[in-house]
């Protein structure tokens, strides 16, 4: 068994006329914690649901775990151990908060996380398993959101825009759960925009820059004028100080 | 008592709209797909029902237990070839080839069995109604045929809350790219919307048979009134498909009752008011997730 869990070689993704994503190369090991960072319109979510089987690569390969995955759909993916939490959270609107996690588990994996084991990590679940989805508040939805793809027990998680829309407290609380998630044996590939939150959880950081790769490393080894600089395009550590000099 | 003769009827004819609708509302929700061929898949099980399950030595009573599944099958197989290619292409492609569809059927059963009324032979049962009051006759088909509605409707609802593949079902009609993502396989779970779809039509164009004549035609007429009842109850909740059903049959029979050509008018004006005055149907969902 290879250390590598997830190996994405070279992909291209087009929306159209529109590369979304050029020649995207990384891996993520078993284990491990990516952020997968960068400005809006980077690249991150289509190269996130690109993983997951939602569209489709003009170019290069998915490997995960050495095995070329580009033919399989989103549901096989799901059976192999990629699962991915969408953005805007995308729950069954007409379903219950149980009977959200019920889907999740229908196809599932063995593994560690069971609805039960949904419902001690989040304690205030099971009061509330039997209320529709929209009486949810949003940090509380992203959590259903989140225990939905758990309880199919991946092998690698995607997790796309934890963050938005969400109060600063509640994004503090979910990402709490991280590690206890990794403790689990569960490889972990984010998208953030909330570069702070990306860089303080991750092991590693990849920055997308108008789809293309323009940083990469662990969060230790980079100063915050690289990761700007790699996040914006522009120099923009120059104007920062001129600035506030003026203000 | 003329009034209360008036209701009987309508409800009795709102459970066979009920049950004739179902499925276009299973498919509307689930596929997102109009299918303009329900109603003459529904006439053609009431042709095979008359013409070919006497060949099997089945009375033509008993027909719907051969056809039913057979119909399920057919409506799968035809979901996985036909109509998932249509989708592939675009929404637009489903009603053109539905739309054909219906256009096959008819003049093929034009051709084949010609434009002579059949009705499923079920004896002297036509005949029999229970008579409670001097003016009320209560038709046993009739009363059967409402009986078998609401217990399909409450089979579908328990299937679709209860089970792991009737969760699946509502999931994909939800979201589908999130049903994906849950590890279900869409197609499939169309095609199971459509098998379903297809049996119950199928039973209800057997129903049909036993309460009234069909012609290869009859289709149509039907198909609107399906429409109407899904409309008036509201996409997406089977208990509301049952309560638009009744609804345009109560209309149909009050507009009936002051002059026979005002039955299927007052039905289309319940349908128009509910439309202007509630689009979402009588117990419809407006609420989306924020």
């Amino acid at each position: 068994m290879s250390d590598t869990l997830l190996d994405v070689r070279g992909i291209s993704v087009f929306h159209g006329q529109l590369c979304a994503v050029d020649d995207v190369s990384f891996s993520l090991r078993r284990g491990e914690i990516l952020a997968m960072i960068g400005a809006n319109g980077a690249g991150k979510s289509t190269l996130l649901r690109t993983i997951a089987g939602l569209h489709h690569p003009s170019s290069g390969a998915v490997l995960f775990d050495g095995e070329d995955i580009a033919k399989l759909s989103p549901n096989r993916r799901v059976r192999l151990g990629i699962s991915l939490v969408p953005e805007g959270r995308r729950l069954f609107s007409s379903m219950t908060l149980e009977e959200n996690l019920q889907v999740g588990a229908y196809r599932a994996n063995k593994g560690p996380f069971t609805i039960q084991r949904i419902y001690e990590l989040f304690d205030w679940m099971p009061g509330r398993r039997r209320q529709s989805v929209w009486q949810l508040s949003g940090g509380e939805q992203q959590a259903v959101a989140i225990g939905r793809a758990l309880v199919a027990n991946p092998k690698v998680l995607l997790l796309d825009e934890l963050s938005l829309g969400l109060a600063p407290i509640v994004i503090e609380r979910i990402y709490a759960l991280v590690p206890e998630i990794v403790a689990q044996g569960v490889s972990i590939l984010i998208v953030e925009q909330d570069v702070a939150q990306g860089v303080a959880v991750a092991d590693r950081v990849h920055c997308l820059l108008e789809g293309r790769t323009s940083l990469a490393g662990a969060p230790g080894d980079l100063t915050s004028d690289q990761i700007d600089h790699a996040y914006f395009g522009a120099d923009v550590s120059h104007a920062g100080p001129d600035e506030s000099a003026t203000q | 008592m003329i009034w209360l003769n008036v209701v009987i009827q309508g409800v009795l004819i709102g459970g066979f709209y009920a049950l004739f609708a179902c499925g276009l509302s299973l498919m509307f929700g689930v596929l997102k797909v109009i299918n303009l061929a329900h109603g003459d898949i529904a006439v053609v099980a009431g042709y095979v029902a008359v013409f070919l399950t006497p060949h099997l030595h089945i009375p033509e009573v008993w027909s719907f237990l051969v056809v039913v599944p057979i119909f399920g099958l057919v409506g799968y197989v035809v979901q996985r070839t036909l109509i998932q290619k249509s989708i592939d292409r675009d929404p637009f492609t489903t009603l053109l080839v539905t739309f054909g569809l219906s256009v096959v059927i008819e003049n093929l059963l034009l051709e084949i069995y010609s434009a002579n009324g059949q009705s499923v032979n079920i004896g002297d049962l036509i005949a029999k109604s229970w008579h409670p009051a001097s003016i009320i006759y209560v038709s046993y088909v009739s009363l059967g045929v409402l009986a078998v509605a609401v217990a399909v409707l409450g089979l579908l609802q328990l299937f679709l809350s209860r089970t792991g593949t009737g969760r699946l079902i509502r999931a994909v009609a939800d979201d589908r790219e999130a049903a994906q993502l849950s590890g279900a396989n869409y197609r499939h779970i169309f095609g199971i919307a459509a098998a379903i779809a297809f049996a119950t039509v199928a039973l209800a164009g057997i129903a049909y048979g036993m309460m009234t004549q069909f012609a290869p035609t009859s289709g149509g007429v039907n198909l609107l009134f399906a429409f109407e009842a899904v409309v008036i109850g509201g996409i997406g909740s089977l208990w509301g498909t049952l309560i638009g059903g009744i609804a345009l049959g109560v209309a149909q029979q009050f507009g009936a009752h002051f002059n026979p050509e005002y039955q299927i008018l007052a039905g289309n004006v319940l349908f128009l008011v509910v439309l202007a005055i509630r689009p979402q149907g009588l117990f419809g969902r407006r609420t989306a997730l924020a």
